[in-house]
């Protein structure tokens, strides 16, 4: 149930490979590639706090991370770079464990974290916050967001769930598919007819790590934090479901309610996510998937590993969507999709696959 | 040709000759019923609007008799509309009840195998980096879609395709090609990315019967050859295992049950853009109403004609004096019939 954070020793960690064919821990093992993850994760921290317009080394990077100095550095380091850095790993993370959760919950690999009606939410209730309020700032869309994503998440539930086959995935990810639909085209509707909902939409609607100070981070702080908490609770659960409804009673897990709280968790974090940088897609569909191919099927690994992955994946996104551009910067959510997707086909391509 | 009914009155088979047809009575009603569906909801395109006229101007328009006003309401504008809606939302079910049994998921669209994404970054880079319009942009997002298409289909081959390989590499294609739509949206002016956006979300405004003619004849071509390969696909809906044990070429009935699906969906996308939601909710529509499993072609396409159509409609008139284009409405009139659906089988389930 909990998170393993010391190295499986290797005997225990090749006969394990064995059973979950297709992955490609290594010699390490799990715990060990889990750790050297995480040790990557934190490089790239250091490059996001280094790299920019104005490029520091990371000896600068480190000394100005943790003195209050009056410098320029200083300030580009303590003030812009680290909230953007650390913005980037919790919803990174979030993305991630969301995307896997989702993943599990439905058993289809079409689904993505944004499918319980989250996304479309946050985007209604953004796009009447703009033209009816006349919000523009990103951390107005925050509360509007949340409250957009639960409401329509609880629109799908209720759709997904009937009585007697409680939240079968088929209807589920059908009610998330209709929801969605039904938002998107209010969303389509309003920005068509409003030439300034639009201007101010079509940015939102891209995802960006820019401007988000820890302001909005910490508003969204508590719902990252209990759908993360949840996950990993649940992971131990979500592998007996996976065997089946009969086979996971006789284990003795609730398939419901295993599935209702992992809906919870998805909704807690994806919605507060959503709210914190705009919709990012990619992530959540993707990330799961490469890690599946890594590690193998068991939630176990596949929940961190998903969380780690995902981190790395939207900060070096952002990191390198800020040099690359001759100006300006390009938005992570098209980052990610560009530096992810190589990586994807090719692990895809090769990989003997682990299915859902 | 002789008819033997079959299990308890639910089924007949027709014999004659070397032709076999097996057909569920609940489904042929229920087929026979989409089809006046259709048909009212053609008839309800010609006769309502801001002119709103009776069947016999109708009848009269059609065949030339009307006054030059009814004649060009009906004939020239209404007409050629509608039936461009029914086409294209045929063309979209039909295509979405192949991709579904294809890759046995509801989710299921030709957006799958990425086409929907790569006919869009097709028609932007036309719009927006080459300046083009009107042909141009749909020659654009065919070449776009195709050659998305046949990319992941290649990428995904690896001794032999694989459902869910496929399925993987669709997303990933997908994505990449979704944020260079971003990309490319958010790197233009405002006017530019507006009149994007209403290209991207589907219209059927100003069709006429030049768009009729090209539509007609390569519906009717690849909706025979679709029907043509209902049996398979039916097959295909078993495991691959299964599907080869009785007979079933797989790879080969694979590549030309996703040709003729990129083809159906390319032909809708060059006549109304990427309209979004018929090509889901049709084939999920169809299966709920008739009961019978399997791609449900017939059913589907006439779901998602009358769907589209009435769509249209909609779009056309609620909003006076402005027009919402067709793919705004085709997310609420379609999503909300399946959300209607969905709750209709939870009180059966409480029951």
């Amino acid at each position: 149930m909990s998170v393993p954070s010391r190295p499986v020793p290797s005997p225990v960690a090749a006969g394990e490979r064995s059973v979950t064919a297709g992955t490609v821990a290594g010699p390490l093992g799990r715990g060990g590639l889990l750790l050297v993850s995480v040790g990557v994760l934190a490089l790239v921290a250091m490059s996001s706090l280094a790299v920019g317009s104005e490029t520091l080394s990371f000896g600068t990077a480190w000394h100005e991370l943790w003195h209050e100095t009056d410098t320029e550095a200083g300030s580009i380091v303590r003030g812009l770079r680290f909230d953007r850095t650390l913005v980037g790993v919790c919803v990174g993370a979030a993305l991630g464990l969301a995307g896997a959760l989702m993943q599990a919950l439905t058993r289809n690999p079409l689904a993505d974290p944004g499918l319980l009606g989250v996304t479309a939410g946050s985007a209604a209730a953004v796009v009447t916050g703009i033209t009816l309020l006349g919000l523009t700032a990103p951390s107005q869309y925050l509360w509007l967001s949340l409250l957009g994503a639960a409401l329509a998440s609880v629109a799908v539930y209720v759709l997904g769930s009937g009585s007697r086959s409680a939240m079968s995935p088929v209807r589920l990810v059908l009610a998330g598919a209709a929801v969605t639909a039904v938002l998107t085209s209010y969303v389509n509707g309003l920005t068509m007819l409003n030439q300034q909902t639009y201007d101010a939409f079509r940015f939102w609607v891209v995802g960006t790590l820019v401007n988000r100070d820890l302001d909005v981070l910490m508003a969204a702080l508590p719902f990252l934090g209990a759908g993360t908490l949840l996950a990993l609770l649940l992971s131990g659960a979500l592998n007996a479901v996976a065997l089946g409804d009969d086979t996971s009673r006789a284990l003795g897990v609730a398939a419901v309610r295993t599935r209702v709280a992992t809906a919870v968790a998805i909704t807690c974090l994806c919605g507060a996510a959503t709210a914190v940088t705009g919709p990012i897609g990619f992530v959540g569909l993707t990330v799961p998937h490469l890690a599946r191919a890594v590690v193998g099927p068991d939630q176990r690994w596949l929940l961190p590993f998903s969380m780690v992955f995902a981190a790395i994946l939207l900060l070096a996104a952002d990191v390198v969507g800020r040099v690359v551009a001759p100006s300006g910067e390009l938005q992570v959510g098209i980052m990610t999709a560009v530096i992810g997707v190589p990586v994807f086909v090719f692990v895809v391509r090769r990989r003997k696959l682990a299915q859902l | 040709m002789s008819v033997l009914a079959q299990g308890a009155g639910r089924t007949a088979v027709f014999r004659g000759g070397a032709v076999s047809l097996r057909v569920e009575r609940r489904s042929v009603v229920v087929t026979a019923l989409l089809g006046v569906v259709t048909v009212g909801s053609l008839l309800a395109a010609l006769l309502l609007g801001y002119y709103t006229v009776s069947i016999d101007q109708v009848v009269r328009a059609v065949f030339s008799e009307g006054t030059p006003a009814e004649e060009y309401i009906i004939s020239d504008l209404r007409l050629p509309r509608a039936l461009t809606a029914l086409m294209v939302g045929a063309a979209l079910a039909m295509s979405g009840a192949i991709f579904q049994t294809l890759t046995r998921n509801p989710l299921g669209s030709p957006d799958v195998i990425g086409f929907d994404t790569g006919a869009a970054t097709g028609a932007l880079v036309v719009m927006l980096m080459l300046g083009g319009s009107g042909v141009l942009t749909s020659v654009g997002a065919g070449a776009g879609g195709a050659i998305t298409a046949a990319v992941v289909y290649l990428l995904a081959m690896h001794r032999g395709s694989n459902g869910f390989r496929l399925v993987l590499m669709g997303i990933g294609v997908g994505a990449l090609l979704l944020s260079v739509n971003h990309f490319l949206i958010t790197r233009s002016t405002l006017y530019d990315a507006q009149s994007a956006a209403v290209w991207l979300i589907g219209n059927l405004a100003g069709r006429g019967w030049g768009h009729v003619q090209l539509l007609a004849p390569a519906l009717l071509v690849l909706s025979v050859l679709a029907l043509r390969m209902s049996r398979d696909l039916r097959m295909g809906e078993l495991s691959d295992d299964s599907a080869a044990a009785l007979g079933l070429s797989i790879e080969r009935s694979r590549v030309l049950c996703v040709a003729i699906g990129v083809g159906l969906a390319g032909v809708a996308v060059a006549a109304a853009g990427p309209i979004a939601f018929i090509a889901l909710p049709s084939p999920q529509i169809a299966r709920r109403l008739t009961k019978v499993p399997g791609p449900n072609l017939v059913p589907s396409a006439l779901v998602g004609a009358s769907l589209l159509c009435l769509a249209d409609l909609a779009g056309r008139e609620l909003f006076v004096p402005r027009q919402v284009p067709v793919g705004v409405l085709t997310g609420v009139v379609g999503g909300l019939y399946l959300v209607w659906l969905l709750t209709r089988e939870w009180r059966k389930d409480r029951r």
